[in-house]
């Protein structure tokens, strides 16, 4: 096991340099517009001291800790797909050149980050990504490229939110691997302080420029207290056990048309969802005809054009769009990569104007699994 | 690009303000290729130039309001290969169809000293209510860079990229917080169609729904989460019923949460 060691909280000023020093931008979590975002930092004093959320279906609200604890939060309405997969980017240009064209290749940015502050949650969350974007035969390069410059640092959870259910999908709330450095924060009337550890030959390498000493008994101990005291607040609960089938035996279950009487069809859930990876391409032209080129846009299995096929769109309905997301998540996404497709982060209920909520979804459809097969058969669309 | 011919662009005013037009003039850094590209037609608001039709592309900016105008739409259906509406006037009827929600010779009785001078129909509808049009933009008023897109395409001869979707999808793309879940601010995003960028919300205010309907708009769940938040019957009336009032679903909406007088 890993050596755990103690580092006072103006370490975090050393650890800003050291990682500008190697040449990364540093991103983490940051209060703007009433929410905890993640952004391009300066320094550790733009990270929300003595800040917490509350969090329920359709509801954030930040509100003053009495400690000043920097990471007494959970997840935003962002993720760091945001910085891994950027929702909007060119993908090439073309120019007309004489009769033909050529093709300009978009440069590969140069940015190398460190991610501060992230979650268990949020690192399976990557994993689930990277099977996605290059697990397969088809790998997409600026991600994989972004991915694997990463420097993640993460940030145990001592505190859960509302809607988060980590601890039911088996992915929180404490980070076990996938990280370079993992850090517990410690913060009473006493002591303001972080247990570090490190997970990766950089992490380590890095640890070793910080000011750091062993950790003592007590405070790993404190750190694993915390942890567990997180684990024990979980907003949500959500019982996977035959999920998958549950899910694809009931395509006729009466409460789809219910939640589709309730759901705004406007892609927020999938949006802040960290594991969502859909996108659609643009391609424009200018007015002179002489410019052409090729855009990629975080897409939704929630919009009509999604499903378009020639004469419409195949999901016409918000049930069947409604149906599609959750068990494309919860079921079909097991067949697709051999996981599930969702964290437990809770960011979908929480970002949901209408407070639509998967766990009672599913919890909804188990309690009473009707007659699912008889209407396959009838083959209803 | 070589071209045997520039096409020929009118520009039409029917019952509206003007600023959907002005947005052409507004394209500052794309005007210059646009007069480079076609050849403008009829533009009054720009020049005095006045050629005769067919017209490869017509803008068409304003509702149908008076009998002339219903007649003067179709001449220029007629004399346009491609029409094009721009704005929630020509394509829903504007904030000036919130007439049609009353009897208008109440309105022209109290408004003008002179009504018997007042020629004008019952309601004021869009354009596609009157002639075939082949493609619609919305906006109150319209997104510059939309028209720009509107005309290259057509230019390419391509389907322009003016999605459907919902306002939200603009926001989250953005980076901006929910309004509504972070602040419980009412916000018409989630049945709004995209089409601004999500300007509102990213100055802290919910969405006014000036692109109108989106492809899949549930009013009903937007009314409840209005109220939920604490708007009265009245407000989610009134915010159905503004530049897009006469769409559909909006109208619909709008009618649910009346009260009888
Ligand atoms: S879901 Fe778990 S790991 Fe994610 S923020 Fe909540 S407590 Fe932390
Ligand atoms: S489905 Fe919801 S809870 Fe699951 S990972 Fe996505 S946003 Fe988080
Ligand atoms: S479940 Fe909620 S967030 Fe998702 S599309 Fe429906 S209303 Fe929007
Ligand atoms: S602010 Fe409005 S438009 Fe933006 S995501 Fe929230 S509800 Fe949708």
């Amino acid at each position: 096991m890993n050596q755990k060691l103690t580092l006072p909280p103006d370490g975090l000023e050393r650890l800003f340099e050291v990682l500008k020093e190697r040449g990364f931008t540093v991103v983490g979590p940051t209060v703007r517009e009433g929410a905890i975002v993640y952004d391009r930092l300066a320094s550790p004093a733009d990270l929300p001291r003595g800040i917490t959320d509350e969090q329920d279906g359709g509801v954030y609200r930040l509100k003053p800790r009495a400690d000043g604890a920097l990471f007494g939060y959970v997840v935003g309405p962002q993720s760091w797909k945001r910085f891994l997969d950027p929702p909007v980017k060119r993908l090439w240009r073309a120019e007309r050149d004489g009769a033909d064209f050529k093709i300009v290749p978009e440069e590969p940015d140069q940015e190398t980050f460190a991610f501060l502050g992230v979650r268990s949650c949020e690192i399976h969350a990557m994993a689930i990504q990277d099977r996605v974007f290059t697990g397969g035969e088809h790998k997409d390069p600026g991600y994989e490229a972004r991915r694997r410059s990463a420097f993640i640092i993460a940030v145990q959870c001592t505190v859960a939110g509302g809607t988060c259910f980590c601890v039911s999908m088996n992915t929180g709330p404490r980070s076990e691997s996938g990280f370079d450095i993992a850090l517990t924060e410690i913060v009473d009337a006493e002591r303001h302080l972080f247990v570090v550890e490190a997970g990766s030959p950089r992490g380590r390498e890095i640890l070793a420029a910080l000011d750091t000493r062993p950790a003592e008994a007590d405070e790993m101990a404190e750190a694993e207290k915390r942890i567990a005291k997180a684990a024990a607040q979980m907003g949500r609960t959500l019982d996977t056990e035959g999920v998958h089938d549950l899910l694809m035996q009931n395509p006729e279950h009466p409460r789809w048309g219910e939640v589709a009487g309730r759901c705004l069809s406007c892609a927020n859930c999938t949006m802040v969802c960290p594991t969502c990876f859909c996108s659609t391409v643009e391609d424009v032209t200018d007015i002179s005809g002489d410019h052409a080129e090729r855009w990629q846009k975080q897409d939704s299995c929630f919009t009509m054009d999604f499903s378009y096929l020639h004469g419409g769109s195949v999901r016409a309905s918000t049930r069947s769009r409604y149906r599609q997301w959750l068990t494309h998540k919860l079921a079909t996404w097991i067949d697709q990569f051999g996981e599930s497709g969702c964290t437990g982060c809770g960011r979908c209920i929480t970002w949901c104007p209408v407070a639509i909520d998967l766990t009672e979804e599913v919890a909804a459809i188990r309690a009473n699994p009707p007659a699912g097969a008889e209407s396959i058969k009838k083959g209803k669309p | 690009m070589a071209r045997k011919r520039k096409p020929k662009l009118a520009v039409w005013k029917f019952a509206s303000c003007d600023g959907c037009q002005l947005s052409l003039l507004d394209c500052e850094d794309e005007l210059l290729a646009i007069a480079g590209a076609v050849e403008i037609a009829y533009f009054p608001e720009a020049t005095r130039t006045r050629l005769k039709g067919p017209y490869d592309l017509s803008l068409v900016e304003g509702s149908i309001t008076t009998p002339e105008d219903a007649a003067r739409i179709h001449h220029i259906r007629r004399a346009s290969k491609t029409l094009v509406t721009i704005g929630a006037c020509a394509t829903s009827g504007g904030i000036q169809a919130l007439r049609n929600f009353r009897d208008v010779k109440d309105f022209v009785s109290i408004v003008y000293a002179e009504p018997s001078y007042i020629d004008t129909l019952e309601q004021s509808t869009p354009i596609a209510e009157h002639v075939a049009v082949d493609f619609e933009l919305r906006g109150c008023p319209i997104n510059k860079a939309q028209l720009v897109e509107v005309i290259a395409a057509f230019l390419a001869g391509r389907r322009p990229n003016t999605p459907e979707h919902s306002t939200c999808i603009e926001c989250k793309r953005r980076g901006t917080v929910c309004v509504m879940v972070a602040a419980g601010t009412p916000c018409l995003g989630p049945v709004t169609h995209a089409g601004c960028g999500g300007l509102c919300p990213a100055y802290g205010r919910g969405c006014y729904g000036c692109f109108g309907p989106m492809e899949a708009p549930n009013t009903q769940a937007m009314s409840g989460a209005w109220k939920a938040l604490g708007a009265s019957e009245d407000e989610v009336m009134r915010v159905f019923r503004s530049y897009n009032a006469w769409s559909a679903p909006f109208r619909a909406e709008s009618e649910a949460h009346e009260k009888e007088e």
